[in-house]
């Protein structure tokens, strides 16, 4: 029986893990060195917050892998040997493979700060992460203060995750707006004003010089670039992005750039071995995507994939329109299509913001032909669906204007907000006198 | 318990107070349980009663108002009391026993047990004496107590629910929906209707046949008949209510427009049971033993009132013409419709649930043939009717739904009897799963699989297992609170009304992928 070894029980991983299942008897093993089993990734913050336990982020129960003869091994893999198909574990036992799928996910990014591998600093990505952060920040009287350092989507759910315990947050973000490289300035303003509006002491365009320790290898402080002012604090959180965590196969054959280098059959240039998640790199970048995509659903999309080739129908990966989502403190974000910060050339953006400061939308389309290109929406919920359809179809900007009732997916009861949104549209439409 | 875990938020000066004087008010009432006796009575139990009140409004003004509008679950599983922790139990300790009490011996709560028609209380139901004699003049039973404590708590902690999601016009329509409810139909007019006619027996309007297991029972039909035409009226709405409206509404609604908007039971569990919703478990087993469970319940109260009501019918055609014959084909007639009409039209979606259905189904069916061809009059099995009615009154209407239904609420969360044991449910359920427009649909790919829904599911729906597939949600035990779709962080869930068709779209691939690929594996 043809052995399928998958190193990462993430997302991915276990989202192949489950589709080869359905489609064959083939012997299956995840191994991971971060936890026993599966569990999601995006609901860690709720477990320090208290809205959940970390049990109740494991999507299946215990019994579930057993029952579908999924095997789950508990270890670190230190090296892969191709040529041979084994794998070496730091705790000096091996395995070997008929097929290799590495699905490790990311590592949070490091800039070679002076201090940045003190204690009481650190990433917010794995469960020790979490266990690291209820150690240093169990409350507001261990930790005074706690600096995070990267305005990205982790960055803030740090900050919540803090706030939510009542610890002082100073969030230092490099850019001059909240993630004003992705968001619209409209967007990007109301998010900057939300941050506040929770006390949460926002400096934008400052960055990180130092972290200062006290005698015991602590944090005591922070230095900051622009300033030189001095924070004092006990934990930092460094949450300036992610990359691909391939340390492990760099002695290997396997192909790397950033991450390891996949074809659109996300095969590497090994045979038999096979790269999905976060850490794959697209040779060439598909669509408007990034060649590394680190987000969650993208996960889940390559391992829906690769389980086809794997069991026999060889099949590319072609993800279908842009979509994602997030939430922001109170407030949720949904995007389908693509709206840049910028509006691209022969691109325009229509910008409606409603007048309670929690809820706004950015509509991109192409000044030419009038196509709709993309929506955000912030604290209005939209079904991915009608969207999806309307971006298939090519539909324009008018139309997609005119059918926006079509789309709302808030609760039953809500406000809505089309025809405010359609007549400040049509009011935008009409030529200036 | 709770020693290993993080210190909860610490709460505010203010809250502190609010708090003392709920507990002043709480201890009032113990006081006067412990037959403590009060000079002015109506002074001390609007003083226990506003202090409880004033008490919850102030402290949750005090926990929502003072901060952004948004999901306000922060601490629920550190804080003792909703985490199983040593309040959690302590609580479950006292409402049990409260119940206990309640039911089995109301002397302790100073019931007058000698005089049913003209009451000289003492204890906890003295002090309510003079709000019943307000109401309808007589004096109070352990009942009124009772339904005065719960439409306060329903009343006291919907407010607070109000302000906790405050961004939330379904939460708060639907809130203040099961108040109006339990104010009006469960505690108010019931009074009045005694005021007018003091032989009617207690009838709450929304409270219909198999919740309200008695209203079928002799002394209440033949209170209700010999009271004229009002009397009538009533039955047949009682009829009525099961037999057509609820059909109806639960067919555009689904079982949410009686679960989460008008029931007493609901409305209980929705608001002072809020706290406790995340402790119901979500395991396949918990599932298992939910679903033998509350059918078992439904047969049992289908079988148990139908002999009931056999027993006291009469041979006689003369006398009046629903004879026990006419009566059993009647209700074997309409067993055979439903299980007629499910397997014509549902056969395919029940799969190997249909199975037990049918076996279900034959043995009603055949006890009840055997029940009348035997001849029996009033024993069934040898067991009297009588006993069979008053075993289902202490197991399933006392010990089940009061004790252990929300006795219970800090142990198993805050609809264990909706979830376990409501036959009510069980037949809005059934009908919600196979006759409804009512679905809650997942937003296409979006779902991270967070948990979040599946954690505030107070009925122990995994809502994610549909959630991360891309999958509605149609399951016979959803009350539509809608709390999933509340706390989502990615906006996934939404509670609908719509078209019977693709109502159950079970998928492998969700939208987002390669369409060639999500049409390949999508239609087996």
């Amino acid at each position: 029986m043809e052995h399928i070894v998958i190193i990462g029980n993430g997302i991915s991983g276990v989202t192949l893990a489950r589709h080869i299942r359905k489609l064959s008897d083939k012997k299956i093993t995840i191994i991971s060195a971060e936890t026993e089993y599966f569990f999601s990734r995006t609901a860690l913050m709720y477990v320090y917050m208290g809205h959940m336990k970390f049990e109740h982020t494991q999507p299946y129960e215990d019994w579930f892998w057993k029952k579908n003869r999924i095997e789950l091994k508990k270890g670190y893999v230190k090296t892969v040997e191709t040529k041979s198909k084994t794998l070496h574990f730091a705790e000096g036992d091996t395995l070997q493979y008929d097929k290799l799928i590495i699905a490790t996910g990311s590592k949070p990014n490091k800039f070679g700060w002076p201090g940045q591998d003190l204690k009481g600093v650190m990433g917010m990505y794995s469960k020790q992460d979490l266990d690291n952060l209820e150690a240093y920040a169990p409350n507001n009287k261990v930790c005074k203060r706690a600096v995070i350092v990267g305005g990205g989507l982790i960055g803030i759910e740090l900050a919540e995750m803090l706030n939510s315990r009542n610890i002082p947050v100073t969030f230092l973000v490099r850019e001059s707006s909240f993630w004003n490289g992705v968001l619209p300035e409209g967007e990007s303003e109301m998010i900057n004003r939300h941050i506040k509006n929770h006390h949460i002491d926002l400096r934008l365009s400052t960055n990180l010089k130092e972290i200062k320790s006290d005698e015991n290898g602590n944090v005591k402080s922070v230095i900051l670039e622009e300033t030189g002012e001095e924070l004092p604090c006990t934990v930092v959180g460094l949450t300036a992005g992610v990359s691909p965590n391939i340390d492990f196969i760099k002695d290997s054959e396997i192909e790397t750039g950033r991450g390891i280098k996949v074809n659109r059959f996300l095969e590497t240039n090994i045979e038999d071995v096979y790269a999905i998640g976060d850490c794959a790199e697209q040779h060439e970048a598909i669509g408007n995507r990034r060649p590394i995509e680190a987000v969650w659903y993208t996960g889940r999309m390559m391992g829906e994939t690769l389980a086809q080739t794997l069991c026999g129908n060889r099949i590319e990966y072609k993800p279908g329109h842009w979509f994602n989502s997030a939430k922001f403190l109170d407030i949720e974000y949904q995007t389908y299509g693509w709206v840049f910060a910028k509006p691209r050339e022969n691109e325009t953006h229509f910008h409606w913001k409603h007048a309670d400061d929690t809820k706004c939308i950015t509509v991109n389309y192409n000044t030419k032909t009038n196509e709709f290109i993309g929506i955000n929406t912030f604290g209005i919920r939209m079904r991915h669906e009608i969207f999806d359809k309307w971006l298939t179809e090519k539909r324009d900007v008018d139309y997609v204007m005119n059918h926006l009732p079509k789309a709302n997916f808030d609760p039953e009861f809500y406000s809505t907000f089309e025809n405010e949104i359609l007549s400040a549209y049509k009011k935008q439409l009409q030529p200036v006198q | 318990m709770s020693l290993a875990k993080p210190d909860a938020v610490d709460i505010s000066t203010k809250q502190k107070l609010a708090l003392t004087g709920g507990i002043i008010g709480l201890f009032i009432l113990a006081l006067a349980l412990f037959n403590t006796n009060f000079p002015n009575k109506a002074v001390f139990l609007t003083l226990a009663l506003g202090l409880i009140t004033i008490g919850t409004i102030v402290y949750s003004r005090d926990a929502y108002l003072n901060k952004l509008e948004g999901i306000k679950n922060d601490g629920v599983w550190f804080k003792s009391i909703s985490s199983r922790g040593v309040w959690g139990w302590i609580v479950g300790v006292i409402l049990t026993g409260f119940y206990i009490v309640l039911y089995f011996y109301p002397q302790y709560l100073g019931l007058d047990m000698v005089n049913e028609d003209h009451r000289i209380n003492t204890g906890l139901v003295s002090l309510f004496d003079p709000l019943s004699q307000l109401l309808s003049g007589r004096n109070a039973s352990q009942w009124f107590v009772y339904g005065t404590l719960y439409t306060v708590a329903i009343l006291a902690f919907g407010y607070k629910f109000i302000l906790k999601y405050r961004h939330n016009r379904y939460q708060q329509i639907r809130t203040v929906s099961v108040m109006f409810f339990q104010l009006g139909f469960a505690f108010l007019i019931p009074e009045f209707m005694y005021v007018m006619n003091s032989d009617l027996p207690y009838y709450d309007l929304k409270s219909m046949w198999p919740l309200n297991y008695y209203i079928f029972d002799e002394w209440s039909v033949k209170a209700f008949l010999s009271n004229g035409n009002i009397g009538l009226a009533l039955i047949l709405f009682g009829i009525i209510t099961i037999f057509v409206i609820s059909p109806i509404l639960t067919y555009k609604f689904g079982k949410r427009w009686y679960c989460s908007w008008v029931c007493g039971c609901g409305g209980l569990a929705e608001t002072a049971g809020d706290s406790f919703r995340q402790l119901s478990s979500k395991k396949m087993s918990a599932w298992k033993i939910e679903r033998w469970l509350i059918h078992l319940v439904l047969v049992f109260s289908v079988v148990m009132t139908t002999a009931m009501i056999y027993t006291y019918l009469g041979y006689d055609s003369n006398a009046f013409w629903l004879t026990r014959g006419v009566f059993i084909s009647l209700v074997i007639g309409f067993l055979t419709l439903v299980f007629a009409v499910v397997m014509f039209f549902k056969r395919q979606e029940l799969g190997k649930d249909a199975k037990y259905g049918a076996i279900g189904f034959f043995a009603v069916v055949t006890l009840l043939l055997i029940m009348h061809f035997t001849g029996t009059t009033d024993h069934i099995f040898y067991i009297k009717a009588g006993d069979l009615r008053s075993t289902y009154g202490i197991y399933i209407g006392s010990i089940f739904s009061g004790v252990i239904g929300t006795g219970f609420y800090p142990i198993l969360g805050s609809r264990s009897w909706c979830r376990f044991g409501c036959p009510m449910a069980a037949i809005l359920g059934f009908q919600q799963r196979l006759f409804s427009k009512f679905r809650i649909t997942t937003n296409g790919g979006q779902c991270i699989s967070c948990g979040n829904c599946s954690n505030s599911c107070e009925m122990g729906i995994d809502v994610r297992h549909y959630a991360q597939k891309g999958e509605n949600i149609v399951r016979s035990s959803c009350v539509g609170c809608g709390i999933c779709s509340a706390v989502c962080p990615r906006g996934v869930l939404k509670l609908e009304n719509d078209s019977m068709k693709g109502r159950i779209n079970p998928t492998e691939v969700l939208l987002g992928n390669d369409v060639d690929l999500m049409e390949l594996v999508n239609q087996k």
